[in-house]
């Protein structure tokens, strides 16, 4: 039973830090900070479902978060929808395209998946600049009546904000239910040796479009309240391919394959790079210093900062996921 | 119709050049069985390097190939032990991760020394022109370039004893290093000799477009799509299908936006490798 894992209580208390701390004393720059801090572990739990369980690198992740945004702009604002309805919907539309193309996709093994999905942005974004209802390259815009329906601007900003930490917490429990479950033993098993998987029972295309498209639902929800948030969407900032590279360096920075090293490594990152950018001499390098991280958790400490700290204590293990 | 016709010799002129990039690509990936991520980065930084150089020399732009080729060489050799070596052998979410940070890098320095505003190359040769066409003289000589490359290569690979050695290591490590191969200089070399490739295609790039720091992904993407098209370890495989995919972009640009054209390279590699996963010229199994 997931209510009797420690580790389930530990992320509502997380979830209930994040909805408590800007509250006390209508802290918005605070919850402007702790947004980044939450989309980029949704951003980098989701990713660790493929990189973290499955062996699968995913370098377009950010085609999931972009077409959600769009999908759910063009619901809010084309179609009036109610906020929650066009995230939900822009989720479900997103996972299930996720799957269709699963299917096709992934019955190519291990790189040649890593190569279709730096495809898949390029694919994604050229087609979005070109489509027509979702404005081309020039996006849409958010028409301010939208908020009316939340109670003015000042409320819905605030309900946006609740609803990106409740998918948070979706997020990091979905992914310890999978860790926990027959599934994500099939998963492991095709990381681990996808053959002998195979031979095994495990129906790996479908395990994996399965996994592919869960990973897709909630990024997808999360770019559907985020752009609602900001108010506008254009293909360069949805499909912001930096946000992509540094997902991969965040969660291998945390520790791939573990719930809360997902969660730790997107923290850390966002943190250092609110730093970076905001630093005069360092900003024009933060690409470099990320992908020198990258490569130095790569080369030395394949299990990030988590692997270390299980190392150090063995018996975290059983607590922290 | 005679504009689709001179679009599509357009199109091979320029596809050669495709095949060059993706050679590069190809021969890291049979031999070493590493996909390298820095290809676009070294696309772009060969680019750059033709840049630098002819605003320094103004010589003769295709001149400047050769220390374009020196340059990729011992940039491949740093990558290669800074990145490379040490991800040989492991499994293939490390290696990709590992160039992936290589690139990362690079592309980072290069946005804060280049920014992303676009450069080009002011050289121009005098085209041949045929009824109401002009074909570029700049298109011409570099698709010969690429041709006299390409041809080099297969000439290398196939009658030196290091080409030989090459393919031995990229057949079967084990059985290269008992024959007395060092395969640790043999990987190091090859993987010098895919990105000088790469590096020299982006040169022969940035002497018929303007470009950016960023353009190397573009060009690593149709590289992805040609090395899939042609199979792995086929060097001269390549040479062709980068002619074909030209020929394919030259077919299409006439009739649809420029910008659909990722969508249609994409297409096209998610059907080959489905349906070809050997490629079209390939014909040992890969894995």
């Amino acid at each position: 039973m997931i209510l009797r894992r420690p580790f389930f209580w530990i992320i509502l208390l997380i979830a209930a830090g994040f909805t408590y701390a800007p509250l006390h004393g209508n802290n918005v720059s605070l919850r402007e900070d702790l947004i980044l801090i939450a989309i980029a572990i949704i951003l980098a739990s989701n990713l660790n479902l493929m990189i973290g369980y499955t062996g699968y690198v995913n370098f377009g992740h950010i085609v999931f978060y972009g077409l959600g945004g769009y999908v759910g702009l063009y619901l809010t604002t084309v179609r009036a929808w109610n906020l929650v309805l066009s995230a939900l919907v822009a989720g479900v539309v997103v996972s299930v395209c996720a799957f269709m193309f699963g299917l096709a996709i992934l019955r190519l093994r291990g790189a040649y998946f890593a190569l279709a999905t730096i495809g898949i942005l390029q694919a994604v974004q050229a087609f979005v600049s070109n489509f027509d209802p979702w404005g081309r390259s020039t996006g849409m815009y958010l028409s301010f009546n939208s908020y009316q329906s939340l109670g003015g601007a000042r409320r819905a900003l605030w309900i946006t904000y609740f609803l990106i930490v409740a998918v948070m917490a979706l997020s990091m429990i979905v992914s310890l239910v999978i860790k926990n479950s027959k599934f994500g033993l099939g998963l492991f098993a095709i990381r681990e040796d996808e053959d002998a998987a195979v031979v095994l029972g495990v129906n790996a295309t479908l395990y994996k479009a399965i996994i592919y498209s869960v990973s897709a639902f909630l990024p997808a929800v999360a770019g559907a309240l985020m752009f609602f948030k900001n108010g506008m969407i254009d293909p360069s900032i949805a499909f912001e391919y930096m946000l992509s590279l540094e997902g991969i360096v965040m969660l291998m920075l945390g520790g791939q394959g573990s719930v809360i090293g997902a969660a730790l490594g997107g923290t850390l990152y966002e943190k250092l790079r609110s730093y970076l950018l905001t630093s005069p001499v360092l900003s024009n390098f933060h690409l470099v210093i990320a992908g020198g991280l990258l490569l130095i958790v790569v080369l030395f400490a394949p299990g990030g900062l988590i692997g270390w700290a299980y190392r150090l204590v063995p018996s975290a293990r059983k607590v922290i996921e | 119709m005679s504009g689709v016709l001179a679009s599509m010799i357009d199109g091979v002129l320029v596809g050669a050049v495709y095949g060059l990039a993706a050679m590069g690509l190809s021969l890291i990936w049979g031999v070493m069985d590493v996909i390298n991520l820095t290809h676009g980065a070294m696309i772009a930084l060969g680019m750059f390097c033709m840049y630098l150089l002819f605003a320094a020399t103004g010589i003769n732009a295709y001149l400047l190939l050769l220390p374009t080729i020196g340059f990729g060489l011992v940039i491949g050799i740093v990558v290669y032990w800074m990145a490379v070596h040490w991800v040989v052998g492991r499994s293939m979410l490390m290696s990709l991760l590992s160039t992936f940070a290589v690139n990362m890098m690079i592309i980072g320095i290069g946005t804060a020394v280049w920014s992303t505003s676009p450069y080009n190359v002011n050289f121009v040769l005098t085209g041949i022109t045929i009824g109401a066409y002009t074909f570029t003289g700049n298109h011409i000589a570099a698709a010969i370039s690429a041709v006299v490359i390409a041809l080099a290569m297969q000439f290398f690979l196939y009658r030196t004893r290091t080409g030989k050695a090459i393919r031995a290591v990229a057949d079967n490590r084990e059985a290269a290093e008992l024959m007395g191969i060092s395969t640790t200089a043999v990987l190091s070399i090859a993987f010098a000799i895919g990105i000088a490739l790469a590096c020299t295609s982006g040169a022969l790039v940035a002497t018929l477009f303007p470009f950016t720091i960023l353009s190397g992904a573009v060009y690593q993407l149709k590289s992805f799509v040609v090395t899939i098209l042609a199979g792995l370890g086929k060097p001269f495989g390549a040479l062709v299908a980068g002619v074909l995919l030209g020929l394919l972009e030259g077919v299409v640009t006439p009739f649809i936006a420029v910008s659909w054209i990722p969508l249609i390279e994409f297409a096209l590699f998610v059907v080959v490798l489905v349906a070809f996963p050997q490629g079209i010229f390939g014909k040992r199994a890969t894995t």
